[in-house]
């Protein structure tokens, strides 16, 4: 049983890793202008 | 003149051409003024005419139409870092789509000393970094400028105020008490499988250690709000619904880890963090519903700093604040500027827009001797005025204190949400006492049997279907309002729209047209001359002359004389369009507003202008009493026209020639009589009545101060979001009570079986997300309604 262990530190690693990237984003503003980013796609330049 | 005058109708026929870079009318040619000729030559010069192909132009936004600007001084609102490098951020007025974004920077990117450019489109505000001193702030924001969009700067002080803090630090509780809520379900849930298939007691008191290690710190984190908000209600001796939040989310805690302790079957860690997740989900739904009412203050506020330049005696000027500025001052006020002092016209003649203090919409011609007032603007050239009051005692002033006032004592109005906790708060609370006591002394159970069951009562209880009830209602309704360009700037606007039963309408610039109508009096030939010379004018009435005749082309070499009116040399003398005197015409009191036409040889000719009623006012009308509501008409014009507006609209309760203060009386004796009043109102004196009434509506084109001080501010030209608000705001109070009667409902059909001891913690979880997600679901149905009847 020992599998278990490491399949919990496995899944905690990679929610834990999931919830650090969106605090990061978070922080970087990439949801400051949601509106804008949606058209920006549009002008390549 | 008869007392229905047929207006001209300017809407049935198309404009010949449009602007190639603002789409106005432009006349029969390729622009409609030499601003937005020198915005094309500049964007296609540039290389950035694809703009013109991808753009959305919204019609009822503002056009990107160039205007001429007075040199303005930003060195105030420029903050500079230890780098040297200035930032300036600032309102950007006219943004359409993302194609005016990327103009806009693609323009600004030309510069070199530029270090960044960015528009935000959800903010609609631009942010400027440069390298070199705050007076390049000018030469940039005229580039920007130029292309036709407004630019207002944001005062440093207020926008670091304003941050929104709150706002990340619940939408980062929210995604950490979500990351725990997933991982502490997967134990829980291979936990209960366990417990009818077999888990040993080592793997379960695993489970239960590795639930506790990832819930107890998230629990501590994602609660705090909540924990903040109750520690501050109990020291000030009061309840409110965070309280039995907080005991609740503790309580359990502290049992689930004591079971962990003794290696008992049930802990309820996911149920405490599942919790916190649907409770800040509620949070965050409820700030970014009054997060709209803020961003819409800032942008206003931008309006209010601005200074004066006083004359020195040796005849330069010095610029100070408003509120700075010494009595007998001499003021100059520039072309384009806002006047910043009450005071007497010293020197000059020119044309004063009024609009921001009165509402009216016709500039006032003003020459020496004439008495101006703050916040005017001045449309023709440099006026001198000697100061008589500055600052706080301006009328200005004086009407901002005037809606506070009416504001505050508005009062505070108690909330759907907030009348509920405060009798769900504390019955809470006895039922889990009453239960722990049931168990332990009568039962004759243990206390920490008690604890638990007595825990389960809470969790049950816990009001997470209650705290989504109102927001998830608050914010579908008022997103799709704001699609059809309704704002709902008060987070409480919607449930006092609900409850309006009457509705009292400003005259002008609501129910009617903020834009005068020119009447069919003259003969066409007489049109034509006057629209042509008309559309070389800025001046609000020669736009309206000329937008009754889009496609006739303006007149070369037409010469505008400001504040006075248009000349144009032609063989045999010169033609002349504006006011009387303008046209050599002996002076006589105008009945209506006008302009005359003058030309070589023949007899002058007058052009009335009269108010029209909105396109759709007398639908509205009609669809507001369906409604059931008491309709008024309150205005401060004379009996005449009010009298025959209200006998268009078949309106019988009728007050004229009210000052504010009237205005604000009427609305009182309303409410006196246990009227709930909604005033819609658009000038500056409708600002305290729109302040005393139980929920406000301005038009977007009203007064600043009138669309910070009303609670809904709508575009468009018609009136009919009036109604629209009104209808949707009483489907979401419906929807509203629906939802608390249904996470009532639920609760107590699951207090019985949790008090009993017979609530499991899988038996919990489901109870706590169904009845949140059937809340949530109840309040989309608003929305796929809400799409059906327009």
């Amino acid at each position: 049983m020992d599998v278990i262990l490491w399949l919990l530190l496995l899944s905690l690693g990679l929610g834990g890793g999931a919830l650090a990237l969106f605090l990061w984003s978070l922080r970087a503003g990439q949801y400051d202008d949601i509106k804008g980013a949606a058209e920006r796609v549009l002008y390549d330049d | 003149m008869s007392a229905v005058a047929v207006a001209l109708a300017p809407a049935a026929t198309e404009p010949a051409t449009a602007c190639a870079h603002c789409g106005l009318p432009a006349g029969g040619g390729q622009f409609c003024c030499a601003g937005c000729e020198a915005a094309f030559a500049t964007i296609q010069g540039l290389g950035l005419g694809r703009y013109y192909r991808q753009r959305v132009l919204d019609r009822q936004a503002r056009a990107p139409r160039p205007e001429a600007h007075a040199p303005r001084d930003f060195s105030r609102y420029v903050t500079t870092d230890a780098a040297g490098n200035a930032t300036l951020t600032l309102a950007v007025d006219g943004l359409q789509c993302g194609a005016c974004v990327w103009l806009i920077e693609s323009v600004l990117a030309q510069e070199p000393d530029l270090l960044l450019g960015r528009v935000n489109l959800t903010t609609r505000r631009l942010r400027l970094v440069w390298r070199g001193g705050a007076a390049r702030a000018e030469a940039l924001v005229a580039r920007a400028e130029a292309l036709g969009y407004r630019l207002m700067p944001f005062d440093p002080a207020l926008l670091a105020a304003a941050r929104d803090r709150t706002g990340r630090a619940l939408i980062r509780a929210l995604a950490v008490a979500g990351f725990a809520a997933g991982n502490v379900m997967l134990m829980s849930a291979a936990t209960w499988f366990g417990l009818t298939q077999g888990m040993g007691p080592a793997t379960r008191a695993l489970m239960h250690w590795v639930s506790a290690l990832i819930a107890l710190p998230a629990i501590a984190y994602a609660g705090m709000p909540f924990f903040r908000s109750a520690f501050a209600a109990l020291r000030q001796r009061r309840t409110n619904m965070d309280v039995p939040i907080s005991v609740g989310v503790i309580l359990v805690s502290a049992m689930s880890l004591v079971e962990s302790f003794r290696g008992g079957l049930h802990t309820y860690f996911d149920s405490a963090i599942t919790l916190l997740f649907f409770l800040l989900l509620g949070r965050v739904l409820d700030h970014q519903a009054r997060g709209q009412a803020r961003a819409t203050a800032e942008h206003l506020l931008t309006l209010r700093a601005a200074d004066v330049a006083v004359l020195q005696p040796d005849g330069g000027t010095r610029r100070v604040a408003h509120d700075a500025v010494a009595p007998a001052a001499r003021v100059l006020v520039g072309m384009g500027e806002r006047v910043g002092v009450d005071g007497v016209v010293e020197d000059g003649h020119s044309t004063l827009d009024a609009s921001l203090v009165t509402g009216e919409s016709v500039p006032a011609a003003v020459a020496p001797g004439a008495a101006v007032f703050a916040g005017t603007l001045n449309l023709g050239p440099a006026l001198i005025v000697r100061a008589t009051a500055t600052g706080a005692r301006t009328l200005l002033a004086e009407c901002v204190r005037l809606i506070e006032a009416a504001e505050a004592r508005r009062g505070r109005f108690v909330v759907l949400a907030d009348r509920v906790a405060r009798r769900y708060a504390p019955a809470v609370h006895i039922l889990a006492a009453a239960t722990f006591v049931f168990w332990w002394v009568v039962m004759g159970a243990g206390v920490a049997d008690s604890l638990l069951t007595a825990a389960a009562v809470l969790i049950i209880t816990c009001p997470c279907a209650l705290a989504l009830a109102v927001p998830a209602v608050q914010v579908l309704a008022t997103s799709r309002l704001l699609r059809a360009g309704i704002l709902v700037k008060s987070a409480t606007a919607l449930e006092r729209l609900a409850q309006v039963d009457t509705i009292v309408f400003d005259k002008t610039g609501t129910l009617t047209e903020p834009m005068p109508t020119p009447l069919a009096e003259a003969d066409a030939d007489a049109w034509r001359t006057a629209a042509s010379l008309a559309a070389a004018s800025r001046h609000p009435l020669a736009r309206a002359l000329h937008a009754a005749m889009p496609d006739v082309p303006a007149a070369r070499g037409a010469e505008e004389h400001p504040g006075r009116g248009i000349a144009l040399a032609v063989a045999g003398g010169t033609v002349r369009l504006g006011s009387r005197a303008f046209c050599d015409l002996p002076a006589a009191p105008a009945a209506t507003t006008e302009l005359w036409l003058a030309r070589p040889g023949r007899a002058p000719v007058r052009f009335g202008f009269e108010e029209r009623l909105r396109e759709d006012a007398a639908q509205v009308v009609a669809g507001l009493r369906a409604l059931g509501l008491a309709v008024v008409l309150a205005s401060g014009d004379q009996a005449v026209p009010v009298r025959r507006i209200a006998a268009l609209l078949g309106i019988t309760d009728v007050h004229a020639a009210c000052t504010p203060a009237d205005k604000v009386a009427l609305i009182e004796r309303l409410r006196g009589g246990g009227r709930h009043v909604l005033m819609a109102g658009d000038g500056l004196n409708d600002g305290p009545s729109l302040a005393a009434a139980h929920v406000s509506v301005s038009p977007a084109t009203a007064a600043d101060i009138s669309q910070t001080v009303a609670d809904v501010v709508f575009q468009g030209a018609r009136l009919a979001p009036v109604v629209e608000v009104l209808r949707l705001a009483r489907r979401a109070r419906s929807a509203m009570r629906q939802n608390l009667a249904l996470a009532i409902g639920y609760n107590a059909l699951m207090v019985p079986l949790a008090a009993a001891g017979l609530v499991t913690p899988w038996l919990a979880a489901i109870a706590m997300s169904s009845s949140s997600l059937l809340v949530l679901g109840n309040s989309f149905r608003l929305q796929g309604r809400a799409r059906r009847w327009t």
